[in-house]
């Protein structure tokens, strides 16, 4: 078989991932569980090793020379954001622990301001829990009411009925660019210049999208972006909300503390500018710094390469798939990442989970937190593989093969 | 090469997957419970019908894996026409073995037929699987007739 090779090394860059060269149970490691979380390369988990062993201290806050120099490398991690998004502005990238901490702080804080009874949020039938529940939340402390666009058997959000469900009361509009449960990527431009033109914001959703393909924020002219690092070879427990900057100033803080304050007398408190209103508290100092080693990382092997490797890995995948007469697909998205969920005739995806692990193979079996897509296709779950840089045609084969001594098993 | 799994999955769950015992909606139960395991989406539902503290019948209906839904098969099979004091303590027995510590002494044989689920130990994000049956019947048997849920 002859299938493309990447534009970068993918051996050496295989290499670069310290867990992967391990055994489980007496098999080589094969990691499909990317959407999930992905792993770190050497890079990062030195960077993390030598914040802590040369560069530490508290930022914003020291006149010291180790204080100057974390802060300097915390605020260079958010230029590479910048940079990553290509944002107008550093400090409309605001730190926060991920992409579920982004969503609920616009929820809490645009929300909160601009959201009141009778006004409506829209979403999709496609979204994570945690671009679902944020906005229940905020409906019930507002009395304001959650529209959900429908999606097509192929996983596809139905444009037709987005665009009817636009109305004078809708507040804000919240998609994911792609979905984590169907590999579904989003006609997001579209999406939102509908949005727009009746001067509605949209937020999206970026868990997925980030790591999987070149994001620019002012092309696609998205008031708010939400990712998390631990998709994007990066630590867990930081990540990223952009927001525009117009937007950002008129909303609230959303948590009080230190850093997000400019003045604090016990009469009235004066908030700090931009980034910082958002940035209350000592923040996650050296997964901040590591996520910036992350982008370098996946900037050195090019984010359109890495994409177009997992788009061979997807399309190899799925044509093997496709060969395999009691295997399911669910999202067979004209446009998808590379994320290949399905299901297998009489076999529950919790025991193909357990039976693949058996061959070291780690795929996510389950609803992927998005209990109403389950509902959509009618399945209690699926079983999910999901790519990254690292994944090789080899894998694929492996999967393949394991997936078919899982059904010969169950007979 | 799957083999090694066979502990767990052995022919008697299988056979259990395939063909589940008392399954069924039991139109005159006096007890009836939805059982739920948000991790997987499993989910059953079981009836009862428990006379004078005797489970005179039991069945279930549900989608689930084939570890929880052997389970529920095997269950139905073993607590039928037993006492709520019988059934309880067999689930006592059964909670110790799936969830016990490698190592610590269990007699397999008081399990009978339930032992082939013992392997379900070696896997702790399946215990959950095994023992949702369980956690139903005891629900149920708690309870005088409502329906009530373990969400
Ligand atoms: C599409 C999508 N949205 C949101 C999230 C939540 O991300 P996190 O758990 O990192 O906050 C995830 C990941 O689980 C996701 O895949």
């Amino acid at each position: 078989m002859n299938q493309p090779q990447p534009r970068f090394d993918l051996a050496k860059a295989r290499a670069d991932f310290p867990i992967l060269s391990q055994t489980i149970n007496r098999h080589p490691l094969v990691y499909l569980d990317n959407a999930a979380s992905t792993h770190k390369p050497r890079a990062v988990i030195d960077r993390i090793r030598k914040v802590y062993e040369e560069d530490y201290s508290n930022v914003h806050r020291g006149v010291h020379t180790l204080s100057q120099r974390c802060t300097d490398l915390f605020e260079s991690a958010r230029e590479k954001v910048q940079t990553l998004l290509n944002a107008r502005h550093s400090h409309e990238i605001i730190f926060v622990r991920g992409t579920t901490e982004a969503i609920n702080l616009v929820a809490q804080s645009y929300g909160r301001k601009n959201v009141g009874p009778g006004d409506e949020i829209l979403i999709t039938a496609m979204e994570h829990h945690s671009n679902i529940v944020p906005w229940q939340m905020l409906c019930e402390q507002t009395g304001a009411s959650l529209k959900v666009a429908p999606i097509s058997l192929t996983g596809e959000l139905l444009m037709d009925e987005f665009a009817g469900l636009l109305s004078d009361r809708t507040r804000l509009v919240s998609v994911t660019h792609m979905s984590n449960a169907l590999g579904t990527i989003n006609p997001v431009e579209q999406i939102i210049a509908q949005a727009h033109a009746r001067g509605i914001p949209v937020l999206l959703d970026g868990a997925q999208s980030a790591p999987h393909m070149t994001v620019d924020v002012q092309a696609l002219d998205c008031d708010f972006y939400a990712f998390s690092g631990h998709k994007l070879y990066g630590p867990s427990g930081i990540g990223v909300l952009y927001g525009k900057e117009s937007l950002l100033t008129a909303m609230p803080p959303w948590q009080g503390g230190g850093d997000m304050i400019r003045r604090v007398t016990f009469e009235k408190t004066e908030y700090n500018e931009l980034p910082y209103k958002f940035e209350a508290g000592t923040p996650n100092i050296a997964d901040t710094i590591a996520l910036g080693a992350a982008i370098d990382y996946v900037n050195i092997l090019g984010i359109d390469a890495i994409a177009e490797h997992e788009h061979h890995l997807l399309a190899y995948a799925t044509e093997q798939a496709l060969k395999i007469p009691e295997l399911k697909i669910i999202g067979t998205a004209g446009h998808k990442g590379a994320i290949l969920s399905f299901t297998l005739d009489r076999i529950h995806p919790h025991d193909i989970g357990t039976l693949l692990d058996q061959l070291g193979i780690a795929i996510r079996a389950g609803h992927h937190c998005a209990m109403p897509v389950m509902d959509f296709f009618e399945v209690p779950a699926t079983a999910r593989a999901s790519f990254g840089l690292y994944n090789t045609f080899e894998e694929v084969d492996i999967l393949m093969d394991g997936i078919r001594q899982v059904i010969k098993m169950f007979g | 090469m799957l083999d090694q799994i066979r502990d767990l999955y052995q022919e008697v769950v299988f056979d259990h997957n395939r063909n589940p015992r008392n399954f069924r909606v039991m139109e005159d139960a006096n007890r009836k419970i939805e059982g739920f395991n948000p991790l997987c989406g499993d989910r059953i539902t079981l009836y009862a019908k428990v006379i004078d503290g005797k489970i005179e019948d039991v069945s279930f209906q549900g989608s689930g894996c084939a570890i929880s839904t052997a389970s529920a098969s095997l269950m139905t099979e073993i607590v039928k026409g037993q006492t709520e004091q019988e059934a309880e303590q067999l689930f006592d027995l059964f909670h110790r073995i799936t969830t016990g510590k490698n190592g610590d002494e269990v007699n397999l044989e008081e399990l009978g037929k339930l032992a082939v689920l013992a392997g379900v130990r070696a896997y702790p994000a399946r215990v959950k699987c095994a023992t949702l049956a369980w956690h139903s019947l005891q629900s149920a048997l708690k309870n005088d007739g409502e329906t009530v849920s373990t969400e």
